[in-house]
C-alpha cells in the first residue's frame, strides 16, 4: 500500500524533542506527548473561560462548560452517591481527559492519543489500582469478601470465588481495550474508506462516479465516529464510577 | 500453509466475534426499547444502565478485534 | 514485534547521549521498514519501544489535568453554579415574601370591609329601633288619648242612658196615676204608683 493512504499510518509516532533517556528509558516528547499537553491546554482554558465571567444568565460557552460539569457531577452523585463528591474531579478529569483526546482525534492530522494502547491500559490499570486502595482503605481487609459472595452453598464456593477474581480482573483489561479498539479500529475502518475513494478516483471517470459510494459511506461514518468518541468517553467514565461504587459500598 | 496466508485468515476468523458482539448489542437495545415502550416514565432512567451493557458487551468483540489487529500487524 | 524493538531498545540504552540526535530519527525508520515488509514490529500502538515515553508524559500531563481541575477550574464552576443558585434561591424568597405581604394586604382590605359592613348593619339596627321606639311611644300616646276619650264618651252615655231610664220612670209613674185615676177615681200617690212599678219589674 502506498504511504499516503497507508491507514496505520495515522498512528505513528515521531520524536518533537529528544530523544530523551531517564533510568535507561527513552522518553522523547513524541507527537503524542504534545497532543497530550494540547489536550490539558484545551480542558482548562475552555473550562476557566466558561467560568470566567460568571454571568447569572449563562451565555454559549458558559452554558456549554456547565453542562459539562453537571453531566459528570450528576453521574457521580447518581451512582456514588454523596461519599464520591471526593472522587468527582478525578472522574470528571478521566472523562474530560479521554473525551477531548477521542474528539481531537477526529480532526484530520491530528493524532488520537487514545488510539494507542499503552495510554489507555495506564489509565485503566490507574483506576483499578485507586479502587482496590480505596476498598482497603475504606473496609480493611473486609473488602476481599468481594470475592466471596454470601449466601452461595460452600461446594461451589470456590468456583464463584475464583469467577469473581477472574471477572475483577479483567476488568482494566476491558476497560483499556474497549477504548483503545474503538478508537483504533474507528480510525482504521475511516481511513480505509478515505482511501477507497482516493484509489477509485485514479482509475478514471468511471472511478469518479464510483467513488462516491465509499465517500458517502465515509462521511457517515464520521459522524458515528465523534457518536463513538463521546459514547466511549462516557463509557470509560461511567465504569471507573461503578467500579469506585464496588469499593466504597461492598455489601456483597 | 504459508505462514502469512494463515495469519489473515485467523485475523478473518477472529473478526467473526464481532458478529457475537454485534447481536449482544442489537439485543441489550431492542429489549430496552420493547421496555421502554411499555413503560416510557421509568426509560429515561435506565438509559445509562443500557449505554453499560452494550458497552460491556461491545467489549468483548473488541477483543476479538484486537486479536485480529495483532494478527494483522503484531504478530 | 520485538526482536527489532529489543535490538532498539537495547542499543538506546548502551550508548547513551552523544549519538542521540541520529537515534531519534532511526528508530521510527526502522520500524517502518519492518513494518513494509511482513509488519514485524511495525504497528504504532502496540510498539514496545513508546511505551515509556508515553506512559512518561500521560502521568505527567494527566497529574497535571489533575490538578488544574481540582484546584482551579472546578471550584471557579462551583462558584459560579452556587451564585446562581443562590440568586435564584433569594429572588424566589423575595417573591414569596411579597406573596405574604399581598395576602396579609388583601386580608387586612377584607377584614376593614367586614369592619365597615359590620358597622353599617350596626348603624342600620340602632336606627330601626330609635324609629320603632318612636312609633310605638306615639302609638301608645295616642292610643292612651284615644282610650281615654273613649271612656269619657261611655261614661257619657251611661250618665245619658241612666238619666233617661229615670225619666222613663217618672212618666211611667205619672201614666200610671193617671189611668187609675181616671179608671177607678181614686188617687194614687205618684210613690205609690213608683213603687208598683217596680214591683212589676221586679
Amino acid at each position: 500500500m502506498a504511504n499516503p493512504i497507508d491507514p496505520i499510518h495515522q498512528f505513528r509516532l515521531h520524536d518533537i524533542a529528544g530523544p530523551w533517556n531517564i533510568a535507561g528509558y527513552e522518553i522523547s516528547f513524541t507527537n503524542s506527548s504534545l497532543f497530550m499537553g494540547i489536550i490539558v491546554a484545551f480542558v482548562t482554558l475552555f473550562l476557566l473561560a466558561s467560568a470566567a465571567r460568571g454571568a447569572l444568565v449563562p451565555g454559549r460557552l458558559q452554558s456549554v462548560g456547565e453542562i459539562w460539569y453537571e453531566f459528570i457531577h450528576n453521574m457521580v452523585r447518581n451512582v456514588l452517591g454523596n461519599e464520591g463528591k471526593a472522587f468527582f474531579p478525578l472522574v470528571f478529569t478521566i472523562f474530560s481527559f479521554v473525551l477531548v483526546a477521542n474528539m481531537l482525534g477526529m480532526f484530520p492530522y491530528f493524532f488520537t492519543v487514545t488510539s494507542h494502547v499503552v495510554v489507555t491500559a495506564t489509565l485503566a490499570v490507574f483506576v483499578i489500582l485507586l479502587v482496590v486502595a480505596v476498598g482497603i482503605a475504606r473496609h480493611g481487609l473486609g473488602w476481599f469478601k468481594l470475592f466471596v459472595p454470601s449466601g452461595v452453598p460452600m461446594a461451589i464456593l470456590p468456583f464463584i470465588s475464583l469467577i469473581e477474581v477472574i471477572s475483577f480482573l479483567s476488568r482494566p483489561v476491558s476497560l483499556g481495550l474497549r477504548l483503545f479498539g474503538n478508537m483504533l479500529a474507528g480510525h482504521i475502518v475511516l481511513k480505509v474508506f478515505a482511501g477507497f475513494v482516493v484509489l477509485l478516483a485514479s482509475m478514471g471517470i468511471g472511478g469518479i462516479i464510483g467513488s462516491i459510494a465509499p465517500l458517502g459511506m465515509a462521511v457517515a461514518l464520521t459522524a458515528l465516529e465523534f457518536l463513538v468518541a463521546f459514547l466511549q468517553a462516557f463509557v470509560f467514565a461511567i465504569l471507573t464510577c461503578v467500579y469506585l461504587n464496588d469499593a466504597l459500598h461492598t455489601h456483597h | 500453509m504459508d505462514p502469512i496466508a494463515a495469519k489473515y485468515i485467523g485475523a478473518g476468523i477472529a473478526c467473526i466475534g464481532m458478529g457475537g458482539a454485534g447481536i449482544g448489542v442489537g439485543h441489550i437495545f431492542g429489549n430496552f426499547l420493547s421496555g421502554a415502550l411499555r413503560n416510557p416514565a421509568a426509560a429515561t432512567a435506565q438509559f445509562t444502565n443500557a449505554l453499560i451493557g452494550a458497552a460491556l458487551a461491545e467489549g468483548l468483540g473488541i477483543f476479538s478485534l484486537v486479536v485480529a489487529l495483532l494478527l494483522l500487524f503484531a504478530v | 514485534m520485538s526482536q527489532s524493538t529489543l535490538v532498539v531498545a537495547q542499543a538506546s540504552t548502551t550508548e547513551v547521549p552523544a549519538p542521540a540526535p541520529a537515534q531519534g530519527g532511526a528508530a521510527p525508520a526502522t520500524t517502518e521498514g519492518t513494518g513494509a515488509e511482513g509488519g514485524h514490529g511495525g504497528f504504532p500502538p502496540m510498539d514496545a519501544h513508546s511505551f515509556p515515553s508515553q506512559i512518561f508524559w500521560l502521568v505527567i500531563f494527566f497529574a497535571l489535568l489533575y490538578l488544574l481541575m481540582s484546584k482551579v477550574a472546578l471550584p471557579r464552576m462551583e462558584t459560579v453554579l452556587k451564585n446562581r443558585h443562590k440568586a435564584i434561591e433569594s429572588d424566589l424568597s423575595k417573591a414569596s415574601a411579597l406573596k405574604r405581604e399581598t395576602e396579609a394586604a388583601i386580608q387586612h382590605y377584607e377584614k376593614s370591609l367586614a369592619d365597615a359592613r359590620a358597622n353599617a348593619q350596626g348603624i342600620a339596627t340602632e336606627t330601626r329601633a330609635k324609629v320603632a321606639a318612636e312609633i310605638e311611644t306615639e302609638r301608645s300616646a295616642l292610643e292612651k288619648t284615644l282610650s281615654a276619650k273613649l271612656a269619657e264618651a261611655d261614661s257619657r252615655i251611661s250618665a245619658t242612658k241612666a238619666k233617661a231610664m229615670q225619666d222613663v220612670n217618672e212618666v211611667a209613674a205619672e201614666t200610671a196615676a193617671e189611668i187609675v185615676s181616671a179608671l177607678t177615681g181614686a188617687t194614687v200617690s205618684k210613690e205609690q204608683a213608683a213603687k208598683a212599678i217596680a214591683g212589676l219589674k221586679g
